[in-house]
């Protein structure tokens, strides 16, 4: 029996309760205020700190940030604390220490909802559909915090993602690995976010598909979105990037540019495989 | 049986067409006292259990407290149709408690509402399991049960006024000549029919409206709707207040069909449990069917079908005994036992639920 009381015992019970699609996150409250605080990058998480719940710090004194026309890209072995890293940034977990900065706004006391009404759009590493909805209502869920009209958008991404037209009526949840990723990515731009956080958008999808995805990647960045991404091929990830961090442990090991990383010979011996 | 037709009309001998007649008799016997009275306490159990599943799918948790929801939303009814009464308003031929039901339906709603703040969003803060909710919802239930008797005693109360009948037995006889006559109440007439409002009304919500998707999103993956800048507080307060319209429209119903007793909506909870597992918990749709198989199944292994079966079968073979499987004491057992194979057998329910 755990110490927590209000953890796990009892819970299998299926006809008593539906943990499915629960949620995980513990995120900011709702009511906090943003106050200005000029300089510094478009959006920048600055020496964060904190984990989640009361649970033991994750991050340790960790700084992300990703500059108007730039793709920023996080890399770092598994369990590095990337994705939390990147929750942190959106508000999904309260930091201990630092701050976030988005535009010249400290935003670190503002909810998730806040920061999607402020311009941030965040695709996570796993759970990033609505699998019982159709693509189209996924498309709608994304521009939930919109109240002019959204059908311009919807036929942009469209234009971006051709497949999802054809599927708009099925369910996302039955779409293969690589849709389901488009339509996670596209769920994020119904907003017309001024900054796109990434966290793994190709993980599980065939070679073929991650060029493809990585393509739509750099041409949504054209747009004038910049983009912070978490990445698995590092390799692949640093020669777009303009800017690159490595995270260890939960700490910054490494930041440069992208070529500066991948140059690095220490970078390349312990992440890239030499 | 040519004897038998004599106690109805004598002139009725003449015509050779006993066994058409019969059967006529069979299937209007077996309407009055099977299919209609079965479809209207459907009706009512898929009512209460669209709340359940609403709660399941979007609060993540089974709603004990939903039959003592139920009796709180008909009390505020019987009391506001008491007034009304009292006042000399009527609805003429229907029953004034209609006239009522929206207040009781506003009286629910901010018992709902005052429920989840005081009790249920500090479990909600804690990211407490469903099962800690079930155990809570179960103090709600007893507070709630207490309140109501409190408040309007423990006994029967009538508030059915207006118009009993849309067809009375003996009108029908009279029309049709018949042997057997065929009852429809007007309140088996308005369960019927608001049912079928309702259910649309709702459907329509959840698939077409913002806020109805909305409620769906949040239900698939909270963390995504939040990312999504869906105010989850915000879809909880929609779905309380859709379950209190339909917890106390589904108690209305009952008690304008049976009456108004406390302990009888605490005893709802079993057969509203199995309609809304039978069909699958968490799916809408699922809780209608199941509601639907839970009172045909419970009504007719109750009902004596002596009856219906002499009118059918040859003379000669015509049972001594009422043909009643169970008596009508035991109809929970009948829900239970159902909920136990489907359980056994395929815990998704009909209608693949979200239980596995
Ligand atoms: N929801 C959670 N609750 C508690 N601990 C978590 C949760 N998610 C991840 N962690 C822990 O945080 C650490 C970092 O995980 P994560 O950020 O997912 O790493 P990465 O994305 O770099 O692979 C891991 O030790 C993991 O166990
Ligand atoms: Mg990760």
């Amino acid at each position: 029996m755990s110490s927590d009381p209000y953890s796990d015992r009892g819970n299998k019970d299926l006809s008593l309760g539906n943990p499915k699609g629960m949620g995980t996150a513990t995120p900011v409250k709702q009511g906090g205020k943003s106050y200005p605080s000029a300089g510094g990058p478009f959006l920048i998480g600055e020496n964060m700190t904190g984990g989640y719940g009361a649970g033991p710090d994750i991050l340790h004194d960790c700084t992300i940030a990703v500059d108007r026309g730039e793709i920023a890209v996080i890399v770092g072995p598994n369990g590095a604390g990337k994705s939390t890293g990147m929750k942190a940034v959106f508000g999904m977990l309260n930091l201990r220490e630092g701050h976030v900065k988005l535009d010249g706004e400290d935003i670190t006391q503002l909810s998730p909802q806040d920061r999607v009404a402020k311009g941030m759009g965040f695709v996570p590493q796993t759970s990033n559909i609505f699998t019982s909805m159709t693509v189209e209502e996924n498309l709608e869920m994304g521009a939930f915090i919109r109240t002019d009209d959204i059908s311009g958008t919807m036929a942009q991404i469209y234009d971006l993602f051709p497949i999802l037209k054809e599927k708009r009526l099925q369910a996302a949840g039955e779409l293969s690995g690589g849709q389901r990723q488009q339509v996670a990515v596209g769920r994020a731009l119904m907003t017309q976010p001024k900054v796109l956080m990434l966290d793994e958008p190709t993980a599980g999808v065939s070679p073929i598909v991650m060029d493809e995805l990585f393509d739509r990647i750099i041409e949504v960045a054209r747009t004038g979105i910049p983009i912070l991404m978490v990445e698995q091929n590092a390799r692949q990830a640093l020669e777009i990037a303009d800017k690159g961090y490595v995270l260890v442990q939960g700490r910054n090991a490494y930041t440069g540019t992208g070529k500066e990383l991948l140059a690095d010979p220490e970078v390349r011996k312990s992440f890239l495989g030499g | 049986m040519r004897v038998r037709a004599t106690l109805y009309s004598p002139d009725e001998l003449i015509y050779d067409k006993d066994f058409e007649l019969d059967l006529l008799n069979a299937i209007v016997a077996l309407s009055n006292f099977v299919i209609i009275p079965a479809m209207s306490y459907g009706a009512q159990l898929a009512l209460g259990a669209l709340g359940v599943t609403l709660i399941y799918g979007i609060l993540r948790f089974s709603n004990f407290a939903h039959g003592d929801t139920m009796a709180f939303g008909a009390m505020v009814t019987v009391l506001v149709t008491w007034l009304f009464q009292s006042w000399g308003i009527s609805l003429g031929p229907l029953p004034t408690a209609l006239l009522a039901l929206p207040f009781g339906i506003l009286g629910c709603m901010a018992l709902l509402l005052a429920t989840d703040r005081v009790v249920y969003r500090f479990y909600r803060a804690q990211k407490a399991k469903p099962v800690i909710f079930v155990i809570v919802s179960l103090g709600v239930t007893f507070i709630l049960n207490g309140l109501v008797r409190f408040i309007i005693g423990p006994d029967d109360q009538r508030f059915l006024d207006g118009e009993r009948f849309i067809i009375s037995a003996r009108t029908f006889k009279e029309i049709t000549g018949l042997r057997e006559g065929l009852a429809f109440k007007t309140t088996q007439g308005i369960t019927i029919l608001t049912a079928v409002i309702v259910v649309a009304l709702l459907f329509w919500f959840l698939n077409r409206t913002r806020t109805g998707k909305s409620m769906r999103a949040y239900s698939d993956n909270e963390d995504l709707a939040l990312l999504s800048g869906i105010n989850p507080e915000r879809v909880v307060r929609v779905t309380w207040l859709i379950v209190a319209g339909l917890a106390t429209i589904a108690g209305v119903l009952y008690g304008l069909d049976k009456s108004f007793k406390p302990f009888t909506y605490f005893q709802l909870l079993l057969p509203i449990f199995a309609s809304a597992i039978v069909g699958g918990l968490g799916n809408p749709l699922g809780a209608i069917a199941g509601g639907f198989v839970i009172a045909f199944s419970e009504v007719t292994v109750t009902y004596a079908w002596k009856k219906v079966v002499t009118y059918v079968v040859p003379e000669d073979m015509a049972p001594d005994t009422l043909v009643q499987l169970l008596s009508t004491d035991y109809k929970l057992a009948v829900s239970f036992v159902i909920l136990l194979i489907v359980l056994l057998v395929k815990p998704t329910g009909l209608f693949a639920g979200k239980a596995v």
